[in-house]
């Protein structure tokens, strides 16, 4: 039952975002919704599956780290580094995915071919 | 969200400079680290003496830390490139933890500055490549075995390339991510010191991506100047 409610809340909330959007025409406004959910649906997910491969990525670099420092304590400070670096490079994986989630966000690439294809006024 | 307000853009704003200073932030606060660094420089080595005190002792333990570390890793004939190395690390450091400070701007957390230092570090890397051995510098490109060189070169090529794009982006997502989400915690939860943990982390990862900025330009610049495979 609270379900219920929660997505029939979220479909008004959207379909006032198309009314926002639509300029005369509901056809252009339910396009312009649509490319709106698909740039908002890539965004989150984007960021959210490359944090899933960076946390296992990274706990399987850190598991190999902690089994050397307990075979050979004295390393530890070798060990140590060599883990962080590691560790910095794999972030990276995911540093690219948030920049490309913040793109679509922010950047609005190919704003205008595509709302000169659905025919906004722009 | 809104645009911050910054000390040196208004102190330019003043000063009749408003428009340059609202779209290159960046470049102004460059110029901030710039001058902090020759002060610092110079203050330390007003009055060198054999035995280190005080910002002479903390300069010294910095560029001793940086130097060994680098011949360490590039060996000896590496050590021409100390300057390079430790510029780069210290201007990134710095600008990293500038974005923490209220009322500052991390120039790294724009991607024209990684973008310029990632494009240094890159054709240093060729050039480096060409002067220590000449027109066979190719063979880098061309694999180990001579008939797949066709299929390697693209992909040496593309790979080279690939290093700039993912230095600049490295830097630039690392620190542009913190600031932003500094942002939105103050944006959020400001009254409640909400970004205060966060700050702990983002000096932490600030070093990271400086250590890593600068490592990884040792390690481009020493395998161009080793043998081929």
């Amino acid at each position: 039952m609270a379900r219920k409610v929660v997505v029939l809340t979220a479909i008004a909330l959207l379909s006032m975002v198309a009314v926002a959007f639509a300029e005369a025409n509901p056809q252009v406004a339910a396009a312009g919704l649509n490319v709106y959910f698909g740039v908002v649906l890539a965004a989150g997910l984007a960021i959210g599956i490359a944090a899933l491969g960076t946390g296992i990525g990274q706990g399987i670099g850190l598991r190999g780290a902690v089994e050397g420092v307990a075979r050979n304590p004295e390393a530890s400070g070798k060990i140590t580094v060599t883990m962080l670096i590691g560790l910095a490079m794999i972030e990276s994986l995911a540093i690219y995915a948030l920049v490309v989630a913040l793109i679509l966000l922010y950047a609005y690439p190919m704003a205008m071919p595509i709302a000169k294809m659905i025919g906004l006024p722009m | 969200m809104e645009h911050p307000i910054f000390f040196l853009t208004k102190l330019l704003e003043v000063l009749g400079l408003g428009p340059f200073a609202h779209t290159y932030p960046h470049v102004i606060f460059t110029w901030l680290i710039m001058l902090l660094l020759i002060i610092f420089g110079w203050i330390a080595t007003k009055a060198i003496q054999l035995v280190p005190y005080g910002g002479q002792n903390l300069f010294e333990a910095v560029i001793d830390g940086v130097e060994n570390f680098q011949v360490e890793v590039m060996g000896e004939h590496g050590r021409v490139f100390f300057p390079m190395i430790a510029t780069f690390f210290i201007f990134i450091f710095m600008s990293n933890v500038m974005g923490l400070v209220p009322g500052f701007f991390s120039p790294t957390a724009n991607i024209n500055t990684t973008l310029a230092c990632a494009l240094i570090v890159f054709i240093t890397t060729h050039i480096v490549g060409v002067k220590f051995h000449g027109p066979k510098y190719i063979k880098h490109f061309l694999g180990p075995i001579w008939w797949l060189a066709p299929l390697m070169l693209p992909i040496e090529i593309i790979g080279h390339l690939s290093r700039v794009l993912s230095l600049t982006l490295r830097l630039f997502g690392n620190i542009m991510g913190e600031d932003l989400v500094l942002g939105i915690l103050l944006l959020l939860a400001g009254q409640f010191l909400a970004p205060l943990p966060m700050m702990f982390l983002a000096i932490f990862t600030s070093f990271v991506q400086a250590f890593i900025f600068s490592l990884l330009s040792m390690l481009y610049i020493s395998g161009a100047m080793e043998h081929a495979h």
